[in-house]
C-alpha cells in the first residue's frame, strides 16, 4: 500500500485492500512479533464528536503496536471551543505526532485536514461521508467468514445516513459481489453513492423494501441501526422499524451458512437470541478492529513497506 | 459556416434587438433564461458603469431559444470563460475589437473549478470557516464539491461565489 493518508475506501485498490486484510491476519496470528514495531511513535487522537469504541480501538492498536497515544480530549475542553480552525489544529497537533487519527462531525473534514499535514491521517469518520478503517475491518470479518469473491450481500436498515454503508459498498466493487440494499423508502442509499456504484463496470446493485425476497441468496448480512430520530414522528417510525429487525423466526428460509454482521452499538435490530447462532459475527467484527487498525497504522507508519 | 448563421437565416431583425458593440466581448449561443445567471458569474450588476446589452429567448437554430450578451469594453479571460461553461455549454465567445470579430471561440468545460462556487451542503467542511478554496469537479450534466462529494445538478449559478 503506498498511500499517505486514508480518507476514503475508493481510494483503495483490490491489491491494497488484500496487503492490509493480509497483514492483519499476520497480526492476529502473532501479536508479539509486532509488539515493539512502532515503540517511539505517537499517535494523535482528535475526536471532534465523542466515540469511545473507535478511539479506543485505535489506542489499543497503537499501544499493541508499542507506541503510544496523545488526546486532545473532549472538544469543550479544546481550544476548537475558542473558534480555531480543524487546519490550524491538525497543523499543531501534527508536530507532537507521527500520525493523526481524525474524526469530525462535518462532510469532507479529513479531505481537508490532509491538505494541511505531511503525517499520515486517517479518516475516523467525517460526518455522513466516510470511515475507511470500519470498512477494512468489516471486509476482513467478511473474507474470514464467506470470502470476497462470489459474494452476495444484502446491506440494510439505514442506508442514507450510513458512511459505514457506503465505504463498504465502495469497497465491496473491487470484488466479485452482488450488492443488495434493503431499507424503507425514506433511507435508501443517497444518490450520489448510486451514481458511485453505477460508475463500477462490473458491479451489480439492487435496491428493495423487504428482506424476504433475497435472504434466501444472501452470504452476508450487514445491517444497521434504524434511528428514531430520522423520522418526524414516532408512529412512522414505528411501522418500519420492525420490518427490519432480525430474529430467529426471521431467518427460517435464510442459508445455514449466513453470515450476520452489524457495525454495532445495536439497539433491538438483532434479536439477543441470535448471538448464540453460528451466524452471528458481529462482536467478533468488532474485536477485528484492533489488528486490523494495527495493520493500517503499520503500513502508513513504514511508508508502506511490510519488512520481510 | 459560422456561429453567425442563426442571423442569416432571414429574420436579420433578431440582430437590431441586440446593438452591435466597438469594443468588448459578445457571448452568444447562451441557453434560453441565462443571460442573466452570465452576468453574475461575470460580476456584471452595472453599478460600475458598464455598457450591457442583453438579448433574451432570441430564435435561434441551434438552440431554438437562446440568449446574447454583449459587453462594452471588456474581454473575458479564460477563468471567466470556465466557468461560463457550467450554465452555458453551448456558448460561443466572440472578442470584438473596432466593431471586428477578432478572436471565436468556444466554451470548453473544465476538469474542475477552483475558487468559484460554494458548497450548498451545509454540513460540507469548506462551508465552516475554514481557509480552503472550494473546489469542484466537473461532471457532464453537474459538479461535485472536492471534499463532502455532494453532487449539484440544478441551480449551479446560485453556487457562484460572489464575494
Ligand atoms: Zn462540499
Amino acid at each position: 500500500m503506498r498511500h499517505d493518508h486514508l480518507i476514503t475506501s475508493k481510494q483503495l485498490s483490490r491489491a491494497d485492500i488484500e496487503t492490509v486484510l493480509d497483514r492483519a491476519a499476520e497480526i492476529a496470528d502473532d501479536p508479539d512479533a509486532v509488539a515493539n514495531r512502532h515503540a517511539n511513535a505517537v499517535l494523535g487522537l482528535l475526536f471532534f464528536e465523542p466515540s469511545t469504541r473507535t478511539k479506543m480501538s485505535f489506542e489499543t492498536a497503537m499501544k499493541r503496536l508499542g507506541g503510544s497515544v496523545v488526546d486532545m480530549g473532549s472538544v469543550e475542553s479544546s481550544s476548537v471551543k475558542k473558534g480555531e480552525t480543524l487546519a490550524d489544529t491538525v497543523r499543531v497537533i501534527e508536530g507532537y505526532a507521527d500520525s493523526l487519527v481524525l474524526r469530525h462531525p462535518k462532510q469532507g473534514a479529513a479531505a481537508m485536514a490532509c491538505e494541511f499535514v505531511d503525517v499520515p491521517l486517517l479518516n475516523a469518520g467525517d460526518g455522513a461521508g466516510h470511515h475507511p478503517t470500519q470498512t477494512m475491518l468489516d471486509l476482513y470479518t467478511i473474507r474470514e467468514n464467506a470470502g470476497l469473491d462470489d459474494l452476495t450481500i444484502g446491506i440494510m436498515g439505514d442506508l442514507k445516513y450510513g458512511r459505514t454503508v457506503h465505504s463498504l459498498s465502495y469497497a465491496l466493487t473491487n470484488f466479485d459481489t452482488h450488492q443488495h440494499f434493503i431499507s424503507p423508502e425514506s433511507l435508501q442509499l443517497p444518490r450520489e453513492v448510486v451514481y458511485d456504484l453505477h460508475q463500477q463496470d462490473d458491479t451489480q446493485i439492487r435496491e428493495h423494501e423487504a428482506l424476504e425476497s433475497v435472504l434466501p441468496s444472501l452470504d452476508v448480512l450487514y445491517v444497521t441501526r434504524i434511528q428514531r430520530e430520522r423520522f418526524p414522528d414516532e408512529n412512522e417510525y414505528q411501522k418500519v422499524a420492525g420490518e427490519y429487525q432480525i430474529d430467529l423466526e426471521t431467518l427460517e428460509d435464510a442459508s445455514d451458512d449466513l453470515t450476520i454482521m452489524h457495525p454495532l452499538p445495536r439497539v433491538d435490530e438483532i434479536a439477543p437470541e441470535i448471538d448464540e447462532t453460528e451466524h452471528a459475527a458481529y462482536f467478533e467484527q468488532a474485536h477485528n478492529g484492533v489488528p486490523v487498525r494495527m495493520a493500517l497504522l503499520d503500513l502508513l507508519l513504514s511508508g508502506g513497506e511490510t519488512d520481510e | 459556416m459560422s456561429d453567425d448563421h442563426d442571423h442569416h437565416d432571414g429574420n436579420a431583425d433578431h440582430e437590431l434587438r441586440v446593438s452591435k458593440i466597438q469594443d468588448g466581448t459578445v457571448i452568444d449561443h447562451v441557453r434560453g433564461g441565462q443571460a442573466l445567471n452570465v452576468l453574475a458569474i461575470l460580476g456584471i450588476d452595472g453599478s460600475k458603469g458598464e455598457e450591457v446589452s442583453v438579448g433574451m429567448n432570441v430564435p435561434s437554430d441551434r438552440l431554438a431559444r437562446k440568449d446574447i450578451v454583449k459587453v462594452e469594453g471588456r474581454e473575458l479571460s479564460q477563468d471567466e470563460v470556465d466557468v461560463l461553461s457550467l450554465i452555458a455549454p453551448d456558448a460561443s465567445i466572440n472578442i470584438v475589437r473596432d466593431y471586428d470579430v477578432v478572436e471565436k471561440h468556444r466554451v470548453e468545460r473544465p476538469a474542475v473549478v477552483e475558487g468559484v462556487l460554494s458548497c450548498p451542503n451545509a454540513d460540507c467542511i469548506t462551508t465552516d470557516g475554514e481557509p480552503v478554496t472550494s473546489r469542484f469537479e466537473v461532471l457532464d450534466d453537474a459538479v461535485r464539491c472536492s471534499y463532502c462529494e455532494t453532487i449539484t445538478r440544478e441551480g449551479i449559478a446560485e453556487l457562484i461565489d460572489t464575494n
